[in-house]
């Protein structure tokens, strides 16, 4: 049995070449400022002080505070902050410069962005994942920004020759009210680059009430011009000199080989220049290439049309009788019966024998693809033992490293440029496209261009998982749930990195299985096994997904058992407020956060169960046809309820009339862009619960492009999405946003679908369950 | 040799006349703003006007436009201030932006052939036009408000 606790961790176990030589000119380069902040001096290792703890400091390189990596101010006044994370649509690219702006008392109408390259020894983990930017990333900018502060404050203070006490720094300049003298910015920025970085624990940070930026949600993100204007930069969009375009033909088969081809008629098309093989690795290969037959051209169209011509023949390796029919009877099989125990609290088995009533609903989840509107893409262009890549990547640090093991250079030969990234979703966490245009790249010796056409993309993702969820509850007489068995069923994103993976890593089962916040006597949560038999990777929310789909049907479908309102049954399955004892769970883990920042609150779920039904009028009178349901989960250490209304026709087509979603995310920079995520988070969900499936056969993925693989258009999606925003107490440690928006939307629209219909939908995607 | 008028520019092409119309924007052109997202017309990333009509420039071919004017994100207008592109802004629509040129050209067709559309004739016009990050409500928002004076 393999086990990963923490898949990010997984570069680690594989480090076979470190940093050896982090290029400093290259920043200064970068930065491009003369007379700036930024110095040659040595990175500032220190650990961000924190008035709460969070998992930050176990990422990969943890995390650096340190104003002359991150703030460059020039002579004229412009002050440069670095966004070290990937921008892939939830504004982090701008939030997080925010809040240094915010801290160094800066105008932002005066403020650049600069995106860093993948370099974590000098920018600390740059993983965009995991829902964890502004939860890792809040208090290490706000002290780089009070550090820049009191920089620019100690060396007016000297110029001025008064103490340092006596001076502040107000909208872009600091002030000595006593004499009502002024210096900008950019007139201190050569002094302050002198004095010594303060400690973080001497460092005075701002009072929330005298913010300007944070919390306020008034400041647009930076890239809105340019995107309006086709002018924004994504990966697909770069351009060098003398560049070639390719395209490839992967194996249609996860792990299968290549055996022959025959390049004669693709070679005759117009434009194309050439035809050749690309390595590929062995199954499992974890983010390394799949491996084909690479088509390049002067174009992308005539390298898709030369790859049209290609005659290959493939040999379809172990994989080859996949079939999602018969695999969702295996993993059906197994969920009836006892599995791994990853949680036991009291003694089900017994409570289950002397139940009054027991309901049984086992929710089948199928695999998921990401079909973020750009597809994988990646430019590369490799000279000897130097690569520079141009790529829309959510783990600029972890493509560095692949590249240069990949090409077996050193690692500071290796240039990652993030471009803006056309949704990512956790696609874009796996840099086998990367890998592919550095192979070329070498081989041609010539900058290169790999595009993913869709059905690329559809045939060759990392597929979000495909699982059976079995839940057994028992009831005593008086209708109160006594009994509680989860087993959790699915092939692990860990397969993706190691053979003979059978069960879930811990990071899966701690995303809504042994997590689970229920007050009841006897809990088992169980993992029976499941192989992999095509590659696995995080989706949005991942395992989130399926958790939150079967834990809130369930409580819905016990609401229907025992005549009770939902949200009433809800709120006593989540029980009292208290902080939920995982004492029983060998490895709780809880998204790399520790439990003593970041508990299982029942109070805070509570709160936004009761927010989201004041707000959303829980209970108000519907047409005929319509009916409202509600759900709620604790994700990414965020907790967030939904509800949906739906409202069903009498040939049985669905549509959303209207979403109201509470969110507690704890502190946050930027509520406009937690409305959006959670806007789109509704569109994700319904996405998904209608129409979302890919399926197997022979091997190979059935379906192609967003004929077959539909997602949701405009005209079916909710004619209102209502955010409510928890208001943070004053220490609440931020939280996650971008994912956790997503699971409770399809637990709410099923349960939607039974209080209108009387149907209950246990398996996704509803398809035609509904037409009548 | 095929002669055609892109934002009011004359370009020729004397390759593939069967090259789509987006590849040739895309990378013999440079006009790097129109969107390639599937490839088969499913999802309006690559949408352009062509002389006043909304066409996917991903299956249309470089010959289709022969002699035809073709209007691309960057040709909308001179300094990005076309009334979509305002609403667009003032309304914060975008996420990861990737597919925002083609729902802006689209809505900007839209508005050419009916400057005052309802809110179901706007879903009806853009239903060919797919954000996976879901901005729906705000492009709809957007396009409503752009039709209404910015």
């Amino acid at each position: 049995m393999n086990i990963i606790t923490n898949p990010k961790k997984l570069r680690g176990f594989e480090k076979a070449c470190r940093v050896e030589n982090v290029s400093r000119r290259s920043v200064l380069k970068g930065l491009g400022i003369a007379g700036s902040f930024v110095l040659a001096a040595p990175i500032l290792s220190r650990p961000a002080f924190a008035a709460y703890e969070t998992g930050a400091g176990k990422m990969p390189h943890g995390t650096v505070v340190d104003p002359r990596v991150f703030v460059a101010i020039a002579p004229d006044g412009i002050v440069t902050i670095i966004a070290h994370r990937a921008e892939m649509g939830t504004g982090v690219r701008t939030s997080l410069p925010l809040i240094v702006a915010e801290e160094m008392d800066a105008d932002w109408s005066r403020v650049r962005v600069q995106q860093a390259p993948g370099d974590e020894v000098r920018y600390g983990n740059q993983d965009t994942d995991g829902s964890r930017s502004t939860r890792h990333y809040l208090m290490p900018m706000r002290q780089i920004g009070a550090s820049a502060r009191t920089m620019l404050e100690s060396a007016a203070a000297k110029r001025w020759g008064v103490p340092a006490t006596e001076v502040k720094a107000a909208n872009h300049e600091v002030v000595h009210d006593a004499t009502g003298r002024k210096l900008g910015f950019g007139d201190l920025a050569a002094d302050a680059a002198k004095e010594p970085v303060p400690s973080i624990e001497g460092l005075k940070l701002k009072d929330p009430k005298n913010f300007r930026y944070l919390g306020k949600g008034e400041v647009s993100i930076v890239d809105l011009h340019d995107i309006t204007t086709g002018k924004a930069g994504y990966g697909a969009d770069v351009r060098l000199p003398g560049m070639k375009y390719a395209v490839i033909a992967r194996p249609p088969v996860t792990g299968g080989t290549l055996v022959s081809f025959d390049p004669a008629d693709a070679l005759k098309v117009s434009g194309v220049e050439k035809v050749t093989q690309v390595k590929g690795w062995p199954w499992p290969s974890k983010f390394q290439p799949l491996g084909g037959v690479a088509v390049i051209a002067r174009n992308t169209g005539a390298a898709i049309k030369g790859r049209d011509a290609l005659k290959i023949v493939w040999d379809d390796g172990a994989n080859a009788k996949y079939d999602s029919v018969a695999y969702r009877a295996e993993l059906e099989e197994a969920a009836r019966k006892p599995g791994l125990v990853v949680r036991k609290e009291g003694d089900v088995d017994a409570a289950l024998k002397t139940a009054d009533k027991v309901i049984v609903g086992e929710y089948y989840l199928p695999h998921l693809a990401h079909v973020s509107m750009e597809p994988p893409v990646a430019v590369a262009d490799v000279k000897g033992d130097k690569a520079e890549i141009w790529a829309p990547v959510q783990s600029p640090g972890g493509t560095r490293e692949d590249v240069a093991k990949t090409l077996g250079i050193p690692e500071g030969n290796v240039t990652v440029h993030v471009t803006l990234l056309g949704g990512g979703f956790g696609r874009k966490s796996k840099c086998d496209y990367v890998l592919e245009a550095a192979l070329l790249s070498k081989e041609l010796a010539a900058p290169v261009k790999v595009q993913w056409t869709r059905e690329d993309d559809v045939h060759h993702d990392f597929l979000h998982t495909v699982s059976v969820e079995r839940i057994e509850a028992g009831l005593d007489k008086n209708g109160k749930v006594i009994a509680w068995r989860h087993r959790s069923v699915a092939p692990s994103i860990a397969s993706t990195f190691a053979a003979n993976t059978v069960h879930q890593a811990p990071f899966e089962l701690g995303m809504g299985l042994i997590d689970m916040p229920f007050e009841i006597a006897n809990i088992q949560c169980e993992n029976p096994e499941a192989a992999a038999h095509t590659r696995i990777g995080w989706f949005r929310s991942v395992s989130n997904i399926p958790r939150a789909f079967a834990v809130q049907s369930m409580v819905g479908e016990l609401a229907h058992a025992t005549n009770r309102d939902q949200k009433e049954m809800l709120l006593e399955l989540i029980g009292s407020p208290r902080i939920v004892n995982l004492s029983s769970v060998k490895d709780p883990w809880n998204y790399g956060e520790p439990y003593s920042s970041y508990p299982i609150d029942t109070a805070r779920l509570r709160r936004v169960v009761e927010l989201v039904a004041e707000k959303g009028e829980w209970g108000r009178s519907l047409p005929k046809g319509h009916g409202l349901g509600i759900a709620a989960h604790r994700s990414f250490v965020s907790y967030i309820a939904t509800i949906v209304e739906v409202a069903i026709d009498d040939k049985g087509k669905l549509t959303v009339p209207r979403v109201d979603t509470a969110i507690d995310c704890g502190t946050y920079v930027n509520p406009e862009r937690i409305q959006s995520q959670i806007e789109g988070a509704a569109i994700m969900g319904l996405s998904l619960a209608k129409y979302g499936e890919i399926t197997f056969k022979d091997g190979k993925v059935q379906q192609k492009n967003f004929d077959d693989f539909p997602v949701l258009r405009i005209d079916e999606s909710p004619s209102v999405t209502n955010v409510h925003i928890v208001p943070p107490g004053p220490d609440t440690p931020p939280s996650g946003v971008g994912e956790p928006g997503v699971p409770p939307f399809a637990p709410a629209l099923v349960n939607a679908i039974f209080a209108a219909t009387g149907k209950r939908i246990r398996a996704l995607p509803i398809g035609k369950q509904l037409e009548t | 040799m095929i002669k055609l008028k892109i934002n009011g520019q004359e370009r020729t092409w004397d390759g593939d006349p069967d090259l789509s119309l987006l590849w040739f924007l895309r990378d013999e052109v440079g006009l790097t703003g129109t969107k390639f997202g599937c490839g088969q017309a499913l999802c309006g990333a690559c949408t352009v006007i062509v002389d006043k009509e909304a066409v996917r420039a991903c299956i249309t071919s470089v010959s289709d436009v022969a002699d035809r004017q073709v209007t691309t994100i960057e040709g909308l207008h001179p300094t990005g201030d076309h009334p979509v592109q305002k609403a667009w802004r003032q309304i914060n629509v975008p996420q990861c932006g990737f597919c925002q040129a083609g729902q802006i050209m689209q809505a900007a067709a839209l508005l050419m052939d009916n400057p005052k559309p309802s809110h179901a004739q706007i879903r009806e016009a853009l239903s060919g036009n797919i954000c996976r990050c879901g901005c729906y409500q705000r492009i709809e928002n957007a396009v409503h408000l752009a039709s209404t004076g910015v």
